[in-house]
């Protein structure tokens, strides 16, 4: 494998003894679009600032390139930054923004215009060149920072929760585009947010963060289906957990008891007998049964509970249901018109269901409190 | 709402009155002295004549002016290269520090500004309290002639205009977006340009205001070379004092202080177009 972009070894970092980056290990690839996701404060924010340069790590190293950042200032790092208040000059031009860097490289004439042309025509923007930011919408403000940043042909770009002033449409719009500019510039690009579904669908990989440290670093598939941890299977989506004990262990199959059931289940973690684990399973991987569908027997093995609340999404139903021992969990049915399943899926709140999933589908953790 | 009109008009009334009585009605009567002649019994006599404006276009009195003016715009630049490290540096201070160092730069102003020349020139007087202590300090041997100096009377000034010059630019850096810079930095700007291109023109409101609020106040300001620079120099202000209350000349000081609040007048003007097209500028 090539050598990483970006490396960052065991750095700390600390604002009046508060520690805000707990040994940090992250490598990013060349042409890669990584993610940093995580709740406020958890530091991703940071990391950022230190790639940038406006901060230095208390501890660790950190290179861009194989160039060692130490006592390098930001002016001098070939990183750009798209900030969150995007953070253009308000007394210049569009074009005269976006030339900034450019022109500060000793860029002029007509090799000056034509690249900044070209970065405006990538975020289709060059009609606008001659006017000033307050004169453009936030969507048309967030292209022009992109514009000012990639402009400079950095190594990698920083984005700094670049979409979250967007109204939904215009940020899922700008997702697409983001994705493809990053596909054709083939530039790594580091993005921090706490938008998850943001980070799933735009990265190559994430990197869940929290509290300073990073709870998961994989493929979004990875991220979701498979978390490492509760903090990680919580954060990214919606999830179900259903505490249980191991009765006997075979790894990588266990008998797990759940309520007043036992289920063979399988696991990548080692168990115990008598040990307590969560098993976690996502809101759309549970099945709902009613109560005249399936045969007693199959029955048998199915969790009985009752609709606590229907809530129609238009492509989904989503149903609150409460176990007969008083857990209450979330499940997502999709509408399948194939099987005439809209009819199935008129679910009345107090109606009586039966809950199974897929086995194999769920997540295993050792018990948290 | 119908309830706020009367208090509308009453507060509107009472500010239009106040204007009207204090600032029109003054000015107006000094126009019209302007254009009268001078009385043997009266201050003025009924008469209309151009003659007091006839005799400001005497060389001398535009020696006055440019004296006023060259004072006050050397003023404006000593008030401008103090103030803009200070207000600068005022805005870098913790947040905490900030209103009551603000404070000390606005406490000079309980005191009248009149007491505060007399403290000058007990300071910078032969036998004062600068030469003494440059004496101890072995720096001269003979007492410096400070006092009724030019250098004086500007640094009378300067103390008297400064925190005008201070306030304004230290609401501009304060209003500075600090990410700007960072960005700039991201972008490969070193400290020279950072200043040049971001901080400078996006403070230049604050550096108009200032220096508004020095030059004008500067031009008018006559006690402060009254007291500091003796006779030797005389400045608009007290060509205007001096018809007033000693050559009793109503006409022609009147005329003189026309003439004064016209330039004062163009150069807001001025001011104005210069802003507008910068604005306008922005267009496409």
């Amino acid at each position: 494998m090539s050598e990483p972009v970006i490396e960052l070894r065991n750095v700390c970092k600390a604002y009046a003894a508060n520690p805000v980056l707990r040994h940090i290990n992250l490598q990013a690839r060349a042409g890669e679009f990584l993610t940093l996701l995580g709740p406020s404060g958890c530091g991703k924010t940071t990391i950022l600032r230190l790639l940038a340069g406006f901060e230095k790590p208390d501890s660790g190293e950190i290179r861009i390139a194989g160039q060692d950042m130490q006592t390098l200032p930001p002016e001098r790092r070939h990183v750009n930054t798209v900030f969150q208040s995007y953070a253009l000059f308000p007394h210049l031009t569009v074009f005269e923004n976006v030339a900034f860097g450019p022109r500060l490289n000793q860029v002029r004439g007509d090799e000056l215009r034509e690249r900044v042309m070209d970065a405006l025509r990538m975020v289709k923007l060059e009609e606008f060149a001659r006017r000033k930011p307050g004169q453009l919408s936030g969507g048309q403000q967030q292209r022009v920072a992109i514009a000012r940043a990639v402009v400079n042909r950095p190594r990698v770009l920083l984005l700094d929760e670049p979409l979250s002033a967007l109204d939904y449409k215009l940020r899922k719009a700008m997702q697409v585009e983001l994705k493809q500019l990053q596909r054709r510039l083939g530039i790594t690009f580091i993005f921090v947010t706490h938008d998850q579904e943001e980070a799933l669908s735009m990265s190559d990989r994430v990197a869940v963060m929290n509290a300073g440290r990073i709870e998961q670093f994989g493929t979004p598939r990875q991220i979701y289906e498979a978390p490492e941890n509760l903090f990680v299977a919580r954060f990214v989506g919606e999830i179900n957990n259903l505490p249980g004990q191991v009765m006997t262990a075979a790894p990588p199959r266990y008998d797990i008891r759940l309520h007043d059931r036992v289920i063979n289940l399988k696991s990548q973690h080692a168990f115990g007998v008598g040990d307590r684990v969560n098993v976690l399973i996502r809101p759309e991987d549970l099945r709902i049964w009613r109560e005249d569908e399936g045969s007693a027997e199959e029955r048998a093995t199915l969790f009985p509970a009752v609709v606590e609340e229907v809530v129609y999404k238009g492509s989904t139903v989503d149903l609150a249901i409460r176990l007969d021992n008083g857990d209450l969990l979330a499940t997502t049915q999709f509408f399948n018109e194939d099987d005439q399943a809209i009819v199935n899926l008129d679910f009345r709140e107090g109606e009586r269901v039966f809950v199974d999933w897929v086995h194999d589908w769920e997540t295993i953790l050792p018990h948290e409190d | 709402m119908r309830i706020r009109e009367p208090f509308k008009l009453v507060a509107i009334g009472a500010i239009g009155f106040w204007l009207a009585a204090f600032a029109l009605l003054p000015n107006l009567l000094v126009v019209i002295a302007s254009v009268l002649e001078r009385g043997s019994d009266e201050f003025v006599a009924f008469a209309f004549t151009l003659d007091s404006y006839r005799r400001l276009l005497d060389p001398l009195y535009l020696g006055v002016l440019l004296d006023s003016l060259w004072l006050a715009a050397a003023t404006t630049t000593l008030c401008l290269l103090l103030g803009y490290p200070f207000a600068y540096l005022l805005t870098r201070m913790p947040a905490r520090w900030r209103p009551m160092l603000l404070l000390l730069v606005i406490i000079p102003f309980w005191t009248s500004s009149l007491v505060r020349t007399y403290a000058m020139v007990i300071i910078l007087q032969t036998n004062g309290w600068l030469n003494q202590i440059l004496l101890d300090l072995g720096l001269i041997a003979e007492p410096l002639e400070l006092l009724y100096t030019e250098p004086a009377v500007i640094a009378g000034m300067l103390y008297a205009l400064l925190p005008f010059m201070i306030l304004p630019l230290y609401a501009a850096l304060e209003k500075l977006d600090r990410r700007l810079i960072e960005a700039a930095r991201d972008l490969g700007a070193g400290r020279v340009t950072i200043f040049r291109r971001i901080i400078l023109p996006l403070t230049l409101p604050g550096i108009v205001a200032g220096c508004m609020l020095t030059f004008l106040p500067g031009l008018g300001m006559f006690y402060v070379a009254d007291l500091l620079g003796g006779a030797r120099t005389l400045l608009v202000g007290n060509l205007i004092r001096d018809q007033f209350l000693s050559a009793r000349d109503w006409p022609f000081g009147a005329a003189a202080s026309v003439m004064l609040t016209v330039l004062m007048g163009l150069l807001l003007w001025a001011y104005y177009l210069s802003s507008r097209r910068a604005s306008r500028g922005a267009l496409p």
